[in-house]
């Protein structure tokens, strides 16, 4: 670990790089800001329809602080539009990740659960999330529980798939030599398998909060009457694109956000991995 | 009695794909004394390490008996410490805590597990190491766990399987001398495979040599030369100049066949 830092920062050269190194990852984004502003202001399209980044961020501005009602009824709701988006996401995945951590391991560990269990999640898998909507609708109304159920389904497969995936290829030697330590069925799994098919496991975590947001956000279209998704429908009815857009961006950066926390989380859980990267292992 | 005893081992693999079967262990009997250091000697596909295998637990024998300390190898044990040919330490845990794995599973609590653990980070030379992970150190230093793990099970028999095969030559050779002071300072029964004539003869008291494919029992050769060894002395060269004989006139004999 300390060969690779102490080395690095010795020459001028690399500090000044250094400094900038933050800064290069905004690059794409402020030329992309600056041109849509630019296309704008030159007035081909009404602002109505292409709202400019400027009229987006006062929208926002707005919409979280209330300043001066550009936003209408949203003003100043934003935190409880995001935070009502954010308990689905978090409810819809949670579900997900507990039963699909759960099948997954049972269907890559046992043949049992792989010979009954599997073949009828897999042809479920095809079916997108969106299609259980009218269902989802009959079922739990308009409320919390359809969209909860809809990020469910979005988060559960990538769960299921790359938990299977973990878990079967766990190195068959580590479970020789949990065998030849004692291990019964039981620590076989929770003290070897498990550990060892966590990397797996989280990646399939990670496609599945992108997949939770997505459906979050459609089920508030259809099935919902709050949050950001809600707000952005809502938007489109009353012509206000600046809305619209802003809806979109906070969806982007809370999915962003969610994904950056998942990682920190990743990263303590599987600090074990992190010495092996690109740049070698030390010694 | 006999530490391990093997009764006429056969051993048929089924390769499904091509519908035959591949005969790899023709009835091998050998008997292997407490605090023996066995080598198993033989060229790669002899079968020397499926005998390994079927001893730990991990594979059964088509027929024949197998037997440690009297008791018949159903499944893989902690009375049989195996040490692999790539460490297989759990990657996730540091050094210690591979070392101390046996205890944990026997639900151990911590400090004790440690306790114990740190008499065998010292016997191997890790200390200042116990708490890396496997990815932070050497090919070398995770074979030393890894023997430090079998070795706190205190199991009755210790089964190595080409343990330095992937070491570069000065680490082999280092790790060679440590493991027969180990063998010595704790008096235990070692089975060592290696298709090395060199590392045979370094480490073992008893070297049991195998064909090629079927794998059979060539010779058993008991080898007593005072330790620590000196390779170019003439009895070491004797005892390799037999062992080579054997083993040429097993591959004089293959191409006579063909």
């Amino acid at each position: 670990m300390t060969s690779v830092t102490d080395v690095s920062p010795a020459r001028p050269a690399f500090r000044l790089t250094r400094a900038f190194q933050g800064l290069e990852r905004l690059v794409v984004p402020a030329l992309l800001v600056a041109g849509w502003e630019a296309f704008a202001c030159s007035g081909m399209l009404p602002p109505a329809l292409l709202p400019a980044p400027s009229a987006v961020l006062h929208a926002l501005g707005d919409w979280v602080f209330g300043f001066d009602e550009t936003t209408q009824t949203y003003s100043g709701h934003w935190l409880r539009d995001a935070l009502a988006s954010a308990l689905r996401v978090f409810g819809g995945f949670a579900l997900a990740s507990f039963f699909g951590v759960l099948a997954g391991v049972a269907i890559g560990w046992s043949r049992l659960f792989e010979k009954t269990l599997e073949p009828t999640l897999q042809m479920l898998r095809p079916i997108p999330p969106v299609s259980w909507i009218p269902l989802a609708i009959i079922w739990f109304g308009i409320a919390d529980k359809p969209a909860i159920f809809l990020v469910f389904l979005g988060a559960f497969f990538p769960v299921l798939m790359n938990s299977i995936h973990g878990v079967k290829t766990v190195d068959h030697n580590l479970v020789r030599a949990g065998a030849m330590m004692g291990a019964n069925g039981r620590q076989m799994l929770t003290d070897i398998v498990l550990p060892a098919a966590l990397p797996a496991i989280f990646a399939g975590l990670r496609i599945a909060v992108g997949s939770a947001w997505m459906l979050t956000v459609t089920a508030e279209m259809v099935a919902v009457k709050s949050g950001l998704g809600y707000v952005l429908w809502d938007s489109y009815y009353f012509l206000r694109y600046d809305i619209v857009l802003a809806a979109m961006i906070s969806i982007g950066l809370l999915g962003y956000l969610s994904d950056l926390g998942l990682k920190a989380i990743m990263a303590r859980t599987l600090r074990w991995q992190q010495t092996t990267t690109v740049q070698g292992r030390v010694g | 009695m006999a530490a391990i005893e093997l009764r006429n081992i056969v051993k048929v693999f089924s390769d499904k794909r091509r519908g035959r079967d591949l005969l790899t262990l023709d009835n091998i009997n050998l008997d292997i004394e407490a605090n023996d250091f066995v080598c198993l000697l033989g060229p790669s596909g002899c079968g020397k390490s499926t005998l390994l295998n079927i001893i730990a637990g991990f594979e059964q024998a088509t027929s024949g008996r197998t037997l440690v300390d009297g008791k018949q190898v159903e499944r893989p044990g902690s009375d049989r410490g195996v040490v692999f040919q790539q460490a297989t330490l759990m990657p996730w845990l540091t050094a210690i805590d591979n070392i101390a794995f046996h205890l944990k599973l026997k639900g151990i609590a911590k400090a004790e597990r440690y306790d114990r653990a740190m008499e065998f980070i010292e016997l191997v030379g890790l200390r200042g190491f116990e708490h890396h992970h496997p990815s932070e150190m050497s090919g070398g230093m995770n074979q030393r766990v890894g023997i430090a793990r079998a070795l706190l099970m205190n199991p009755s028999v210790i089964l190595m399987d080409e343990p330095f095969a992937a070491l570069d030559a000065q680490t082999k050779l280092e790790m060679q001398e440590e493991l027969v002071a180990i063998w010595q300072k704790r008096r235990c029964t070692i089975v060592f495979v290696t298709h090395s004539v060199d590392e045979a003869l370094v480490l073992g008291n008893k070297i049991v040599v195998m064909t090629r494919r079927p794998g059979r029992i060539r010779e058993a050769v008991n080898f007593d030369l005072p330790r620590p060894r000196d390779i170019t002395s003439p009895e070491f060269n004797d005892a390799k100049r037999h062992i080579l004989a054997l083993i040429r006139e097993e591959s004089t004999r293959l191409a006579q066949a063909s």
